[in-house]
């Protein structure tokens, strides 16, 4: 579904992606570990086009896309969860979703899909026309998760979605991201600092360290691996 | 803070303020009989009046925060005009008393009061205007007047060259201000904050500068005169009639703004900016087209300028480029942020306010930019969000669809 060839992004004259090279395939939950700084957040900062790569391609279904703008990546099925929620703080919760259906003009659907992400997450129903800025952290996330989805991604973007969260609610989260799977046709991209929780819900998982993949496989294999025992799950 | 901590504490102060002024407003040198003149007595007014101000302050941020329930207050919708005019049962015959007295305003005033009110009008719209660029989308433009500018030389100018008379032009101002926004929105896009303010400054100086020295194109500083009023179906108007009716134009071009922004404020795109101005990052993620949104604003707040330089070139006959100078867009800004950034009526109020207190405050002409800056500097320290906040409508669903869907679940 979502293909990387060597893709090689800077900021500036820093090289912080020094040739990735993966593939996400359809339906399945993959997830990227890695230290700070390993380049995990700008792997999907460059695949939504936020910070375009500078060479190698990225292919979505066939199609590149590494040459194309945000919104019409957004507009093909990739939508992100940014990292730290991002969420629009004045804006209140059905609102902030509303901007996640920026690009979408179905009515009916819109109202369908809000249903169900209120059905995910009942709390933003009842804090409906709340501004989106009071929310607890936890709620912030489902928000930004929810607004995300509003968008009817077929490729699910989730940037550390557990960061500052109490283990209980990381736990509800990482539900969730199960059942967004299981339920719909969306295939989902899991950075995460969290390994341990990571492996649980990913079928396969890519391992950074500096800007280049340094392992893949099967959740259960990275689970057992020496290496990532010793240096992410700290066992 | 006990009261002796008090009173001491605005003894320092009044002191400090004692020792500040002494300078100026103590020492004065008789250059005609070489003498030192020692007023006394006025430092006595400085020290008594600092003293009982210090004191009202510290009264004042003693109950502020010595009360919790009132600092939670703050982050409610505690503004009182507002939720007042919110309340239905007032608003009704608040707006239709409005509406009366600003129907029957020309018949009751003279037609020098009724120009002055035009004016405040026009400045309703131009604040209107900036509020989407400044306001909703949180791009500080310091150089809106260009704008207008730009609306007022094309109603003159293309007057001038092609006899083209008011109501052809008005649209055009307003399609050439936007399309002027559009030029400047495309190598600015980049740009926030700081960084957007100094180059919007530029802008409109440079706007300024062609008009005063392109004396081909604009006829430089001497400007140009003898720009016709707007006609009435083809009568024949005096001065009189012609400024209550451009009076009534102007009424209705402010509702037709207040409208116009409404809609924008409450609709997609109008959400889409304020978003822009919360994260970008995140705007981006939701597939939201930073440039063209930017653009927009940009575009959408300018054509009102452009449209109100038209009505300003009508209004007063003349254009030269002393009327655009920073001075005017700071004054628009300071209607922005003093009435409150998104707010209508807000703008509304800060338009009267700074437009028409200078105009009947006359008398006191010598320290209107003085009381300017203390009212400036007193609304951002108490009421930084403006005198009205932005407060935007919500939403419900109605039949409780959603509800259904939740208890299902």
């Amino acid at each position: 579904m979502l293909e990387l060839n060597n893709v090689e992004t800077f900021y500036g004259n820093i090289m912080a992606l020094k040739g990735i090279t993966l593939k996400v395939y359809e339906g399945e939950i993959i997830t990227l570990i890695g230290a700070n700084g390993a380049g995990k957040t700008t792997t999907l900062m460059s695949i939504s086009g936020i910070v375009p790569p500078r060479s190698g391609e990225i292919l979505f279904q066939g199609k590149p896309i590494h040459c194309l703008s945000p919104d019409e990546i957004v507009a093909l099925g990739i939508s992100q969860v940014p990292e730290g929620r991002r969420i629009f703080p004045q804006l209140s919760v059905q609102e902030n979703l509303d901007m996640g259906a920026f690009l979408r003009r179905d009515t009916a659907g819109i109202r369908k899909d809000l249903d169900y992400v209120f059905g995910l997450f009942p709390i933003l129903a009842q804090r409906r026309h709340q501004a989106g800025g009071t929310l607890s952290g936890g709620e912030q996330q489902m928000l930004a998760i929810s607004r995300s989805l509003m968008a009817r991604p077929r490729l699910l973007l989730l940037d550390e979605p557990s960061l500052g969260l109490a283990p209980m609610m990381v736990k509800l989260i990482f539900q969730v991201i199960g059942k967004i799977n299981g339920e719909g046709a969306t295939t989902i991209f899991l950075v995460e600092q969290n390994a341990n929780m990571a492996m649980q819900v990913a079928h396969r998982g890519y391992v950074m360290e500096n800007g280049r993949i340094a392992l893949s496989g099967t959740a259960s294999e990275l689970l057992h691996d020496e290496h990532v025992k010793k240096a992410y799950l700290g066992i | 803070m006990t009261f002796r901590q008090e009173m001491k504490k605005a003894l320092l102060t009044s002191a400090w303020f004692v020792f500040l002024t002494f300078p100026i407003l103590v020492i004065r040198v008789n250059t005609i009989e070489n003498v030192i003149e020692w007023r006394w007595l006025n430092m006595m007014w400085i020290a008594a009046g600092s003293f009982i101000l210090s004191l009202l302050w510290s009264f004042y941020f003693g109950r502020k925060t010595g009360d919790p329930g009132k600092k939670t207050e703050a982050f409610a919708p505690a503004d009182k005009a507002g939720s007042l005019f919110r309340n239905p049962r007032f608003r009704m015959p608040a707006l239709v008393l409005t509406a009366l007295f600003a129907t029957a305003f020309p018949f009751l005033f003279s037609v020098y009061q009724t120009s002055i009110m035009t004016t405040a009008l026009m400045y309703v719209v131009l604040g209107l205007g900036l509020n989407i660029i400044v306001g909703l989308a949180g791009l500080l433009n310091l150089g809106y007047v260009a704008f207008y500018a730009v609306g007022a030389y094309s109603y003159a100018l293309l007057h001038y060259h092609f006899g083209l008379g008011f109501w052809v032009v008005l649209p055009l101002g307003g399609l050439l201000a936007t399309l002027f926004a559009i030029l400047l929105g495309f190598p600015v896009l980049r740009l926030r904050g700081d960084y957007l303010a100094i180059v919007t400054l530029g802008f409109g100086e440079i706007v300024r500068l062609i008009l005063e020295n392109w004396n081909e194109f604009s006829f430089g500083p001497s400007g140009i005169s003898n720009i016709p009023r707007p006609g009435l179906l083809g009568l024949d108007l005096n001065l009189d009639t012609a400024t209550i009716y451009l009076y009534y134009l102007m009424i209705g071009l402010c509702l037709i703004t207040i409208f116009v922004f409404g809609r924008i404020r409450d609709s997609r795109i109008g959400r889409a900016l304020i978003a822009l101005r919360e994260d970008e990052i995140a705007c981006q993620a939701m597939g939201i087209d930073k440039a063209r949104t930017k653009l927009l604003a940009f575009a959408l707040g300018s054509t009102w300028a452009g449209l109100m330089g038209v009505i300003f070139a009508a209004k007063t006959t003349f254009v030269n480029p002393a009327s655009f100078t920073f001075l005017e867009s700071a004054m628009i800004l300071s209607i922005v942020v003093l009435g409150g950034m998104g707010s209508i009526l807000g703008v509304v109020l800060g338009a009267f306010l700074l437009i028409l207190l200078p105009e009947y405050l006359r008398a006191f002409s010598d320290y209107r930019m003085l009381l300017f800056g203390t009212t400036m500097v007193i609304m951002m320290i108490f009421r930084p969000q403006g005198i009205i906040t932005g407060i935007r409508r919500t939403y419900q669903f109605r039949g409780g669809s959603i509800d259904g869907a939740t208890a299902g679940k």
